[in-house]
């Protein structure tokens, strides 16, 4: 039996070996709240790293899968995530006079995108696209740790030999570790209410745990499930094996 | 399946029924008193597993199809809504998505099963080869599966793999146009793929239906690989095997599950999360971990076979001919004795040498005229070469009851065979990770040898062990067996 398990298990893993981090660096591996089968996100990080989000990324970086509504999932009440949602100019319509018109944003509709369209986008960014960021974590390989080497990992200047076009900057993650995205965090750069450290590091890791959420809302309820059903089968499959054991007892094979 | 003769049923409505239909007693036939050989490894429980995992699919692929829209503007959308806001659609995506690593799993498990115990020779080839194109279903079937969320790979993917189709000769271009209902991957191409993704999987089912059917004329092969005779050597599928199934279904539901909540995407590709782009062409290119192998086989075709090539062959096997000693060629030779080839009347010795000397002969005027004059040119481009090759080893697969004439059945007593074959599996997964990993370096000649050895074991290996590989004596029966080892035990 054990064999048949661990063959199983081998093959589930070995044959996929995908290539990790683009910049050949080795990605930091940091500890995170969500790790492991009873990981949960800090609540308080995630409303920090909304706050990043909001303040800083949402500049450039559009989320287009997510609602206001979703932030209820961060902890905030519903008076609170309508307030957050009213902040922002929603253009809506037409009306019944055929003409489009502006009102306060509600909870239900998506994040605020901060360009028309990619060009737009574009054309401001030295001809570079910010991504959407609402699945970032999930398409790079080892995508949060990957994130957060992203955003510390500047250096002010291209090593020796390798010359950087205007708008581009040396970063040790980035695939080619020439990236069009000026560092957009750095020591003090936001205020935080709850008194935690205003760093680059604590940034980063904020808008990381953030950005994990954003990319898998279910995590938390999914792991949980998993958990039961993983028991629920477990003590299934050893009645099983006992049933099994029993019939087969007066049996010579 | 004829009406026959009946037990009567006890309950009333199921007599009605089932002297209309008789369906319960085939079930009690088929699946109650089914005589089973005793000494099953869990080995044989895969085959079970792989219909559990096929329901699996089809329920959630049906479940996922009520909320999915096949439109290229809105496909990658919808699954990301599916996954977001549609009750427990997270759960369903990544059921269906690791279901069909786990099914592939399942059913290799069950091909290597077969091929160590010898489940595809007399008089299962035909069961064997009813496998094999569940197994081609299968690999359609999840081909395009993954195009549907058109992602990056997605796209890549199906641009990569129809491309290919582009190789065959003269209607190549046409079958390509097809596929992709216009010229090049489009929203033509995911909505077709997107029918017959639908449509194949009851296909399979109905394959797997007549694999059933034809285990049960044959009944099963056991892992001494010798037929049962009799009542001593067999149990009723019920309560025996039914309940075993059920303990290995839950085992591998466990680990299965595991990956389905816990690493819901580590079997996938991280590009898939970036919506399609024809414009952005991925740095790496992968399909799916259960194609690799084949992929590598397809990459490793690095060369045009040409004039030349064919000529090295020539002598080659002219030499090889005149060296291998009479008695392993004895029926070929013979076939060529009669055949209207040989209309000057050779006798099978002088045929040998002088095909041997013949192929040698004109291989080396064919190298004489090319270093000569030059003359060369392609027969086989490489792009049609890897094709052939990753389609050839498939049809090794559906062939090798015809290869392997050895009348016995298990590894276990063919030690040769048993050598050649965990080599073979081996060999398998280096071919999987030449195929993850990018067609450059030492990756190239590694593919090339491990494919030379895919094909070595079905072409050369196999045909040997016929000859070569001596008749053991084997247990007289099951339950002799069984004794004996009880007995040893003690
Ligand atoms: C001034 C505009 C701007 C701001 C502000 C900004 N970014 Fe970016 N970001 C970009 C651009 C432009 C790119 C594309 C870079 C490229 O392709 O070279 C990018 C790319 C990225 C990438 C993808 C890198 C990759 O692997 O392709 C990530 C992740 C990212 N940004 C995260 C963030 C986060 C987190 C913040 C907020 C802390 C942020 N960005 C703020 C402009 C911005
Ligand atoms: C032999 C059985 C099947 C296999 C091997 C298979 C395989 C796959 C694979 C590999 C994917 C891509 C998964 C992903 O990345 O999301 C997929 C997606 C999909 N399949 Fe299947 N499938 C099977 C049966 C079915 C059936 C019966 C249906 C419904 C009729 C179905 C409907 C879908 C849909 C709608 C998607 C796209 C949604 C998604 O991306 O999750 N599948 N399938």
């Amino acid at each position: 039996m054990l064999r048949v398990i661990l063959l199983i298990g081998a093959l589930a893993v070995s044959p996929v070996a995908h290539a990790a981090g683009g910049g050949g660096e080795k990605l930091p591996n940091e500890h995170w709240s969500f790790e492991g089968p009873f990981g949960t996100y800090d609540r308080g990080a995630l409303q920090r790293g909304y706050q990043i989000y909001s303040q800083v990324c949402s500049a450039c970086h559009s989320m287009k899968y997510l609602s206001y509504r979703n932030l209820s999932a961060l902890g905030y009440s519903p008076d609170e995530v309508k307030a957050i949602a009213s902040q922002y100019t929603i253009i809506d319509g037409p009306d019944d006079e055929g003409e489009m018109f502006e009102r306060p944003g509600k909870p239900s509709d998506r994040f605020k995108a901060p360009y028309a369209n990619d060009n737009a986008a574009k054309y401001v960014n030295n001809g570079a696209l910010p991504p959407d960021l609402s699945l970032i974590t999930k398409a790079r390989p080892n995508g949060a740790n990957y994130v957060y080497g992203l955003l510390t990992g500047y250096e002010d200047h291209a090593p020796e030999g390798e010359e950087l076009a205007t708008g581009q900057y040396w970063n040790k993650y980035m695939d080619g570790h020439k990236i069009a995205m000026a560092p957009p965090l750095a020591d003090e750069v936001v205020a935080y209410e709850d008194g935690s450290a205003t760093t680059l590091d604590q940034y980063a890791r904020d808008v990381t745990q953030f950005l994990t959420w954003a990319a898998e809302p279910e995590m938390e309820v999914r792991k949980r499930t998993g958990i039961k059903v993983l028991l629920f089968l477990s003590i299934f499959a050893f009645i099983m094996w006992r049933v099994k054991k029993k019939i087969w007892k007066n049996v010579k094979y | 399946m004829a009406g026959g003769t009946r037990e009567k049923l006890d309950n009333p409505v199921m007599e009605w029924v089932d002297s209309r239909l008789p369906i319960f007693t085939m079930m009690q036939k088929e699946y109650g008193v089914f005589p089973t050989p005793k000494n099953f490894n869990y080995f044989w429980n895969f085959g079970a597993i792989a219909m559990v995992m096929l329901v699996t699919m089809i329920i959630t692929g049906i479940t996922l199809a009520m909320h999915y829209v096949p439109h290229a503007d809105m496909a990658f959308d919808s699954v990301e809504r599916i996954m977001r806001d549609v009750n427990h659609g997270w759960l369903l995506r990544y059921l269906h998505a690791n279901g069909a690593s786990f099914f592939f799993i399942a059913v290799y498990i069950h091909m290597f099963r077969g091929m160590y115990y010898g489940s595809y020779k007399q008089p299962r080839e035909l069961l064997w080869i009813l496998g094999v194109v569940i197994f081609l279903l299968m690999m359609a079937t999840a081909f395009m599966g993954y195009v549907l969320p058109w992602g990056q790979m997605s796209f890549w993917g199906a641009t990569v793999i129809t491309n290919l189709f582009s190789a065959i000769p003269l209607v190549g271009d046409s079958i390509v146009t097809l596929l992709w209902g216009g010229f090049s991957v489009d929203n033509p191409t995911l909505t077709r793929f997107f029918a017959l993704h639908y449509l194949m999987p009851f296909v399979i089912f109905a394959v797997v239906f007549l694999h059933v059917w034809a285990l049960h004329i044959t009944g099963s092969n056991n892992p001494l690989g010798v037929d049962a005779k009799g009542k001593q050597d067999t149990l009723p599928f019920h309560p025996y095997y039914t309940m075993k199934d059920a303990f290995g279904i839950l085992v591998f539901l466990i680990i299965y599950l595991g990956y389905a909540f816990f690493a819901p995407n580590d079997l996938g590709h991280p590009d898939n999360y970036i919506p399609a782009n024809p414009l952005v062409t991925p740095s790496h290119i992968v399909p799916e971990w259960y194609f690799l192998p084949f992929y590598a086989i397809l990459r490793a075709i690095t060369f045009d076979v040409d004039l030349v090539l064919v000529a090295v062959g020539m002598v080659a096997l002219g030499v090889a001919f005149i060296a291998t000693p009479y008695k392993y060629l004895e029926s070929i030779l013979k076939m060529m004795e009669k055949s209207f080839l040989n209309f000057l009347g050779f006798s099978a010795k002088n045929i040998k040498t002088l095909k041997g000397v013949g192929l040698i002969t004109l291989g080396l005027a064919i190298l004489l005229n090319y270093f000569l004059n030059d003359f060369n040119f392609t027969i086989i481009p490489a792009k049609l070469g890897g094709v052939l090759a990753m389609f050839g080893s498939i049809a090794m697969l559906f062939a090798l009851p015809f290869i392997d004439k050895h009348p016995v059945r298990s590894s276990r007593f063919r030690p040769y065979y048993k050598a050649a074959f965990l080599i073979f599996v081996a060999n398998a997964f280096v071919l999987g990770i030449c195929g993850g990993k990018p067609a450059e370096g030492f990756w190239v000649p590694l593919s090339q040898l491990t494919t030379a050895y895919y094909y070595a074991f079905f072409i050369v290996v196999l045909p040997i062990l016929n000859k070569k590989e001596p008749v053991l004596e084997l247990p007289s029966s099951i339950n002799e067996a069984v004794l004996a080892k009880n007995k040893d035990k003690k």
